[in-house]
Protein backbone atom coordinates (compact mmCIF):
# COMPACT_ATOMS: atom_id res chain seq x y z
CA UNK A 1 0.00 0.00 0.00
CA UNK A 2 2.60 2.18 0.67
CA UNK A 3 5.07 1.26 -2.10
CA UNK A 4 4.54 4.77 -4.62
CA UNK A 5 4.74 6.90 -1.66
CA UNK A 6 8.77 8.61 -1.05
CA UNK A 7 9.88 8.76 2.85
CA UNK A 8 9.61 12.61 2.38
CA UNK A 9 6.39 12.63 1.47
CA UNK A 10 4.80 10.47 3.88
CA UNK A 11 6.76 12.67 6.75
CA UNK A 12 4.73 15.72 4.89
CA UNK A 13 1.53 14.01 5.20
CA UNK A 14 1.48 12.44 8.75
CA UNK A 15 3.12 16.24 9.72
CA UNK A 16 0.14 17.86 8.53
CA UNK A 17 -2.29 15.40 10.87
CA UNK A 18 0.20 16.50 13.53
CA UNK A 19 -0.69 20.01 12.64
CA UNK A 20 -4.09 19.02 12.68
CA UNK A 21 -3.89 17.23 16.24
CA UNK A 22 -1.82 19.91 17.79
CA UNK A 23 -5.05 22.40 17.25
CA UNK A 24 -6.93 20.87 19.15
CA UNK A 25 -5.20 22.66 22.07
CA UNK A 26 -7.30 25.64 20.88
CA UNK A 27 -10.78 23.51 22.86
CA UNK A 28 -8.83 24.71 26.59
CA UNK A 29 -8.42 28.60 25.55
CA UNK A 30 -11.65 28.73 24.47
CA UNK A 31 -13.59 27.09 27.50
CA UNK A 32 -11.44 29.22 29.84
CA UNK A 33 -12.14 32.63 28.05
CA UNK A 34 -15.60 31.75 28.04
CA UNK A 35 -15.49 31.27 31.58
CA UNK A 36 -13.60 34.15 32.73
CA UNK A 37 -16.00 36.50 30.05
CA UNK A 38 -19.26 34.81 31.94
CA UNK A 39 -18.24 35.69 34.90
CA UNK A 40 -17.01 39.24 33.98
CA UNK A 41 -20.58 39.88 32.69
CA UNK A 42 -21.50 38.98 36.08
CA UNK A 43 -19.21 40.95 38.01
CA UNK A 44 -20.65 44.34 35.53
CA UNK A 45 -24.28 42.78 36.74
CA UNK A 46 -23.49 42.83 40.44
CA UNK A 47 -21.61 46.28 40.29
CA UNK A 48 -21.96 48.40 36.88
CA UNK A 49 -19.89 51.27 38.49
CA UNK A 50 -16.42 48.84 38.50
CA UNK A 51 -16.88 48.60 34.76
CA UNK A 52 -13.92 49.78 33.37
CA UNK A 53 -11.86 47.90 35.59
CA UNK A 54 -13.77 44.14 35.98
CA UNK A 55 -13.15 44.93 31.96
CA UNK A 56 -9.33 45.29 32.10
CA UNK A 57 -9.15 42.42 34.59
CA UNK A 58 -10.84 40.32 32.39
CA UNK A 59 -8.74 40.98 29.29
CA UNK A 60 -5.37 40.27 30.93
CA UNK A 61 -6.59 36.86 32.46
CA UNK A 62 -8.07 35.61 29.10
CA UNK A 63 -5.43 36.88 27.24
CA UNK A 64 -2.66 35.39 29.75
CA UNK A 65 -5.08 32.32 29.13
CA UNK A 66 -4.88 32.25 25.42
CA UNK A 67 -1.13 31.27 25.94
CA UNK A 68 -1.49 27.34 26.12
CA UNK A 69 -3.56 27.20 22.78
CA UNK A 70 -0.69 29.57 20.85
CA UNK A 71 1.43 27.15 21.57
CA UNK A 72 0.24 24.42 20.21
CA UNK A 73 -0.45 26.91 17.02
CA UNK A 74 3.14 27.44 17.02
CA UNK A 75 3.86 23.54 17.21
CA UNK A 76 1.23 23.19 13.96
CA UNK A 77 3.12 26.36 12.16
CA UNK A 78 6.34 24.68 12.78
CA UNK A 79 5.32 21.45 11.70
CA UNK A 80 3.76 22.55 8.57
CA UNK A 81 6.54 25.25 7.20
CA UNK A 82 9.45 24.56 9.20
CA UNK A 83 9.56 20.73 9.86
CA UNK A 84 12.66 19.82 12.23
CA UNK A 85 12.28 15.77 10.73
CA UNK A 86 12.89 16.62 6.59
CA UNK B 1 14.74 32.15 3.50
CA UNK B 2 13.77 32.69 6.81
CA UNK B 3 11.05 30.39 9.03
CA UNK B 4 7.50 30.58 7.44
CA UNK B 5 8.54 31.06 4.01
CA UNK B 6 6.45 30.46 1.53
CA UNK B 7 7.00 27.93 -1.37
CA UNK B 8 5.86 28.69 -5.09
CA UNK B 9 2.29 28.90 -4.17
CA UNK B 10 0.48 32.20 -4.77
CA UNK B 11 -0.38 32.16 -0.98
CA UNK B 12 2.31 34.64 0.68
CA UNK B 13 2.34 35.46 4.76
CA UNK B 14 5.81 34.07 5.52
CA UNK B 15 8.63 35.77 5.90
CA UNK B 16 10.24 37.02 2.57
CA UNK B 17 13.97 37.37 1.94
CA UNK B 18 14.68 40.03 -0.17
CA UNK B 19 18.15 41.03 -0.40
CA UNK B 20 20.91 38.48 0.14
CA UNK B 21 24.38 39.52 1.94
CA UNK B 22 27.08 37.67 3.48
CA UNK B 23 28.82 38.21 6.83
CA UNK B 24 32.04 35.89 7.70
CA UNK B 25 30.64 33.59 5.30
CA UNK B 26 27.36 33.14 7.18
CA UNK B 27 24.19 33.92 4.81
CA UNK B 28 21.77 36.61 5.74
CA UNK B 29 19.09 38.29 4.74
CA UNK B 30 17.26 41.62 4.40
CA UNK B 31 13.84 40.81 4.91
CA UNK B 32 10.30 42.11 4.42
CA UNK B 33 10.36 42.59 8.14
CA UNK B 34 13.26 44.69 7.98
CA UNK B 35 11.25 46.80 5.44
CA UNK B 36 7.99 47.19 7.61
CA UNK B 37 10.21 47.59 10.79
CA UNK B 38 12.05 50.33 9.58
CA UNK B 39 8.68 52.04 8.00
CA UNK B 40 7.22 51.37 11.45
CA UNK B 41 9.84 53.42 12.96
CA UNK B 42 9.96 56.43 10.49
CA UNK B 43 5.98 56.70 10.81
CA UNK B 44 6.96 56.94 15.02
CA UNK B 45 9.85 59.40 14.52
CA UNK B 46 8.36 62.16 12.01
CA UNK B 47 5.49 62.29 14.38
CA UNK B 48 7.38 62.67 17.37
CA UNK B 49 9.71 65.43 15.63
CA UNK B 50 6.46 67.01 14.92
CA UNK B 51 4.89 66.49 18.55
CA UNK B 52 8.21 67.79 19.59
CA UNK B 53 7.69 71.08 17.63
CA UNK B 54 4.38 71.90 18.63
CA UNK B 55 5.09 71.37 22.14
CA UNK B 56 8.19 73.69 22.00
CA UNK B 57 6.09 76.80 19.80
CA UNK B 58 3.32 76.10 22.45
CA UNK B 59 2.34 79.11 24.24
CA UNK B 60 1.29 78.75 27.89
CA UNK B 61 -1.36 81.01 28.59
CA UNK B 62 -3.43 80.03 25.62
CA UNK B 63 -5.65 77.53 24.50
CA UNK B 64 -3.51 74.27 22.80
CA UNK B 65 -4.89 73.45 19.75
CA UNK B 66 -5.42 70.16 18.37
CA UNK B 67 -2.42 68.53 17.78
CA UNK B 68 -1.03 68.84 21.23
CA UNK B 69 -4.26 68.58 22.83
CA UNK B 70 -4.05 64.75 21.60
CA UNK B 71 -0.21 64.47 22.63
CA UNK B 72 -0.94 65.72 26.10
CA UNK B 73 -4.16 63.67 26.35
CA UNK B 74 -1.92 60.79 25.21
CA UNK B 75 0.98 60.97 27.69
CA UNK B 76 -1.42 61.67 30.36
CA UNK B 77 -3.26 58.00 29.14
CA UNK B 78 0.13 56.17 29.45
CA UNK B 79 1.22 58.64 32.66
CA UNK B 80 -2.09 57.59 34.39
CA UNK B 81 -1.73 53.64 33.22
CA UNK B 82 1.78 53.45 34.58
CA UNK B 83 0.98 55.07 38.26
CA UNK B 84 -2.05 52.65 38.47
CA UNK B 85 0.03 49.76 37.95
CA UNK B 86 3.28 50.68 39.34
CA UNK B 87 2.69 53.14 42.22
CA UNK B 88 2.85 56.63 42.89
CA UNK B 89 6.36 56.47 43.87
CA UNK B 90 7.97 54.45 40.92
CA UNK B 91 5.69 55.08 37.68
CA UNK B 92 7.79 58.48 36.78
CA UNK B 93 11.10 56.35 35.85
CA UNK B 94 9.18 53.57 33.89
CA UNK B 95 6.23 55.20 32.17
CA UNK B 96 8.56 56.55 29.35
CA UNK B 97 9.60 52.97 28.49
CA UNK B 98 6.13 51.92 28.34
CA UNK B 99 4.60 54.74 26.69
CA UNK B 100 7.54 54.04 23.87
CA UNK B 101 6.46 50.53 23.66
CA UNK B 102 3.19 50.94 23.28
CA UNK B 103 3.78 53.53 20.76
CA UNK B 104 5.42 50.85 18.94
CA UNK B 105 3.33 47.61 19.11
CA UNK B 106 0.11 49.38 18.37
CA UNK B 107 1.85 50.73 15.56
CA UNK B 108 3.69 47.67 14.23
CA UNK B 109 0.53 45.84 15.01
CA UNK B 110 -2.14 48.35 12.70
CA UNK B 111 0.67 48.05 10.55
CA UNK B 112 -1.16 45.11 8.58
CA UNK B 113 -3.82 47.62 7.32
CA UNK B 114 -1.71 49.34 5.10
CA UNK B 115 -0.35 46.09 3.55
CA UNK B 116 2.56 45.55 5.29
CA UNK B 117 3.56 42.45 7.16
CA UNK B 118 3.46 43.31 10.36
CA UNK B 119 6.63 43.27 12.18
CA UNK B 120 5.88 41.71 15.62
CA UNK B 121 4.75 38.15 12.88
CA UNK B 122 8.58 37.58 13.22
CA UNK B 123 9.70 36.12 16.09
CA UNK B 124 12.53 37.76 16.32
CA UNK B 125 10.96 41.31 17.00
CA UNK B 126 9.10 39.48 19.95
CA UNK B 127 11.54 37.87 21.24
CA UNK B 128 13.58 41.18 21.17
CA UNK B 129 11.16 42.75 22.57
CA UNK B 130 10.34 40.58 25.52
CA UNK B 131 14.17 40.17 26.33
CA UNK B 132 14.30 43.77 27.31
CA UNK B 133 11.76 43.13 29.73
CA UNK B 134 13.16 40.26 31.10
CA UNK B 135 16.73 42.46 31.81
CA UNK B 136 14.34 45.02 33.49
CA UNK B 137 12.69 42.92 35.74
CA UNK B 138 15.93 41.20 37.05
CA UNK B 139 17.80 44.67 37.23
CA UNK B 140 15.07 46.25 39.17
CA UNK B 141 14.55 43.14 41.19
CA UNK B 142 18.44 43.45 42.00
CA UNK B 143 18.06 46.70 42.85
CA UNK B 144 15.43 46.80 45.36
CA UNK B 145 15.37 43.48 46.81
CA UNK B 146 19.35 42.77 47.05
CA UNK B 147 20.50 39.72 47.83
CA UNK B 148 16.49 38.36 48.24
CA UNK B 149 16.11 38.13 44.45
CA UNK B 150 18.37 35.13 44.57
CA UNK B 151 17.31 33.42 47.36
CA UNK B 152 13.92 33.76 46.84
CA UNK B 153 14.50 31.03 43.98
CA UNK B 154 15.15 28.44 46.42
CA UNK B 155 12.78 29.51 49.25
CA UNK B 156 10.93 26.21 49.10
CA UNK B 157 14.00 24.06 48.85
CA UNK B 158 12.17 21.11 46.82
CA UNK B 159 10.63 23.98 44.29
CA UNK B 160 13.46 25.44 42.94
CA UNK B 161 13.87 23.94 39.43
CA UNK B 162 10.21 24.85 39.09
CA UNK B 163 10.83 28.28 40.45
CA UNK B 164 13.88 28.74 37.80
CA UNK B 165 11.77 27.33 35.09
CA UNK B 166 9.17 30.13 36.02
CA UNK B 167 11.35 32.77 35.37
CA UNK B 168 12.94 31.65 32.22
CA UNK B 169 9.61 31.17 30.84
CA UNK B 170 8.68 34.54 31.41
CA UNK B 171 10.07 36.01 28.76
CA UNK B 172 9.19 33.01 26.67
CA UNK B 173 5.54 33.15 27.15
CA UNK B 174 5.28 37.22 26.67
CA UNK B 175 6.86 36.78 23.07
CA UNK B 176 4.90 34.01 22.04
CA UNK B 177 1.85 34.88 23.03
CA UNK B 178 2.23 38.59 20.69
CA UNK B 179 3.92 36.43 18.09
CA UNK B 180 0.83 34.01 17.82
CA UNK B 181 -1.89 36.38 18.07
CA UNK B 182 -0.52 38.28 15.52
CA UNK B 183 1.02 35.92 13.16
CA UNK B 184 -2.88 33.52 13.53
CA UNK B 185 -4.25 37.04 12.13
CA UNK B 186 -1.80 37.08 8.98
CA UNK B 187 -1.64 33.81 8.18
CA UNK B 188 -5.99 33.74 8.35
CA UNK B 189 -5.81 36.45 6.14
CA UNK B 190 -3.05 35.59 3.88
CA UNK B 191 -4.56 32.21 3.66
CA UNK B 192 -8.21 34.25 2.31
CA UNK B 193 -6.58 36.74 0.42
CA UNK B 194 -4.91 33.93 -1.61
CA UNK B 195 -8.19 31.47 -1.70
CA UNK B 196 -10.42 33.44 -3.73
CA UNK B 197 -10.10 35.18 -7.11
CA UNK B 198 -9.61 39.03 -7.08
CA UNK B 199 -12.93 39.96 -8.83
CA UNK B 200 -14.51 37.85 -5.85
CA UNK B 201 -12.80 39.87 -3.72
CA UNK B 202 -14.02 43.37 -4.93
CA UNK B 203 -17.65 42.23 -4.56
CA UNK B 204 -16.97 40.76 -0.40
CA UNK B 205 -15.16 43.49 0.80
CA UNK B 206 -17.40 43.73 3.82
CA UNK B 207 -16.21 40.54 4.81
CA UNK B 208 -12.66 41.32 4.19
CA UNK B 209 -12.78 44.85 6.07
CA UNK B 210 -14.76 42.88 9.37
CA UNK B 211 -12.05 40.27 9.35
CA UNK B 212 -9.05 43.18 9.15
CA UNK B 213 -11.15 44.67 11.71
CA UNK B 214 -11.12 41.73 14.16
CA UNK B 215 -7.47 40.59 13.61
CA UNK B 216 -5.18 43.61 12.52
CA UNK B 217 -7.39 46.76 15.09
CA UNK B 218 -8.92 44.60 17.70
CA UNK B 219 -6.86 41.97 18.47
CA UNK B 220 -3.85 43.94 17.70
CA UNK B 221 -4.78 46.28 20.00
CA UNK B 222 -5.67 44.36 23.05
CA UNK B 223 -2.06 42.26 22.45
CA UNK B 224 -0.20 45.55 22.66
CA UNK B 225 -2.18 46.26 26.14
CA UNK B 226 -1.50 43.53 27.43
CA UNK B 227 2.05 43.41 26.71
CA UNK B 228 2.57 46.48 28.09
CA UNK B 229 0.55 45.34 31.63
CA UNK B 230 2.72 41.80 32.03
CA UNK B 231 5.25 44.15 31.84
CA UNK B 232 4.61 46.70 34.35
CA UNK B 233 3.18 43.86 36.46
CA UNK B 234 6.45 41.81 36.38
CA UNK B 235 8.14 44.90 37.28
CA UNK B 236 6.43 45.75 39.70
CA UNK B 237 6.76 42.55 41.76
CA UNK B 238 9.74 43.48 42.78
CA UNK B 239 9.10 46.87 44.61
CA UNK B 240 7.61 45.15 47.56
CA UNK B 241 4.04 45.55 49.72
CA UNK B 242 4.45 48.39 51.25
CA UNK B 243 4.98 50.84 48.03
CA UNK B 244 2.71 49.08 45.75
Amino acid sequence: MLEGITSEAFIKGCSAIGAGIAMIAGIGPGVGQGIAAGHGAAAVGRNPGAKGNIMSTMLLGQAVAETTGLYGFAVAIILLFANPFI
Amino acid sequence: MGILAASDSKITFGVDGLFKYEVFGQELWITNTHVSLLLVVLTLTILALFANRAIKKADPNEVPGTFLNIIEYLVELVDGLTRNNMGEKHYSKFSNYIGTLFAFLIVANLSGLFGLRPPTADYGVTLGLALITFVLIHYNGFKYEKAGHVTKLFQPILLTPINIIGEIATPMSMSLRLFGNILSGTVMMGLLYGLLPKLLQFFIWPIFGGLHAYFDVFSGAIQSYVFCMLTMVFISQCFGEEEA
